[in-house]
């Protein structure tokens, strides 16, 4: 008949490939579980309290106002309406004036940015001007850790001495202030 | 003279590599277990705005968001702005404030992370942050995504 005599092969799956198939699943799932990061703009929001602020001079404090148009207006006595784009320099010139411009701040010490928006203040034009103040305040930290220490503000490690001789060179005082009803 | 053959070691030199998938499979069953992705089914339209002077929220435990965006009805209709902790809309601020001391009594560190469609207006923001400052909870984070400049 048929040629049976042919040896039969034993009936085993061979496990060598296990480990290939484990490390295909371990690849995929080290490649596919993303663990987003949350990025954005972080800010500290002022503690709720009864008593009246301080009275602030007014060359320290820089006023921005966010209208309902999406424009901004920014000064320390009047504000006038400017670009965003001009938001940065602007501030900077205000954080570091050191007493020399009377409208302008004292020292960066004092220098205060109060913003102020209205109810219908568009969200991305009020990101666009948060982006710009912090982008000021970057910048000038920056420069300070460079002529500082020689190494860009963002090598400086959290919580080390450096970083905080630096945050209090310019520190960062922004104020919400209280929307307009 | 009696001759004694020296008898050379009979050890294998080579690492049995019987174990290896078990190896693997004791990963990849850790990294199965350990990823939890906290999926929060956005009922709200959330585009983020871009922005280009940004920081990473290293510590992800201590961040809970809250969405801000038009509610998204059935098909692709848009409604009315509203809010979104968790799992569920919020109709009312004046919640806001309970839930977020309720979290900030459980993470003292709580970062409130805002995230809140581009296009929205930003009185309801004010509302929210008004809530947090009743609440106590003073670290937040408008949500941006990195500008490509």
């Amino acid at each position: 008949m048929f040629g049976s005599d042919k040896e039969r092969e034993d009936p085993e799956i061979g496990g060598a490939g296990m480990a290939d198939i484990a490390f295909l699943l371990l690849i995929f799932f080290l490649l596919v579980t993303t663990i987003d990061v949350d990025t954005g703009i972080g800010l500290q929001l002022p503690p709720k309290s009864d008593q009246d602020p301080p009275p602030i001079k007014t060359r320290n404090m820089m006023k921005i106002l966010v209208n309902s148009q999406g424009q901004v207006l920014m000064g320390t006595g009047e504000t006038e309406a400017t670009p965003v784009t001009q938001v940065k320099q602007n501030l900077k010139d205000f954080v570091t004036n050191r007493g020399q411009d009377p409208n302008l701040s004292v020292s960066p010490d004092k220098a205060i940015v109060s913003i102020k928006t209205d109810r219908k203040t568009p969200y991305n034009v009020y990101i666009d001007m948060l982006d710009e103040v912090m982008g000021a305040y970057q910048e000038l930290r920056n420069q300070e850790s460079q002529s500082q220490f020689g190494v860009p503000y963002e090598q400086l490690k959290e919580g080390s001495e450096r970083k905080k001789a630096v945050d209090n060179a310019y520190p960062k005082k922004i104020s919400i202030a209280e929307p307009n009803k | 003279m009696g001759h004694f053959e020296k008898k050379s070691a009979k050890t294998k030199e080579d690492i049995p590599m019987a174990a290896m998938p078990d190896i693997i499979f004791m990963l990849l069953i850790f990294f199965m277990v350990t990823t939890v992705l906290r999926e929060v089914t956005l009922q709200v339209k959330v585009d983020y705005t871009q922005a280009q002077n940004i920081e990473k929220i290293e510590q992800k435990r201590l961040v809970s968001y809250i969405y801000v965006g038009p509610q998204k009805l059935s098909g692709t209709k848009l409604g009315a702005t509203k809010i979104q902790i968790d799992d569920s809309i919020i109709e009312d601020v004046a919640a806001v404030r309970n839930i977020m001391y309720d979290k900030l009594k459980e993470q003292p560190k709580l970062i409130v992370s805002l995230r809140v469609h581009d296009e929205a207006e930003f009185g309801i923001v004010t509302d929210i942050q008004e809530e947090l400052r009743e609440a106590g909870a003073l670290r937040i984070n408008y949500s941006t995504k990195q500008e490509q400049s």
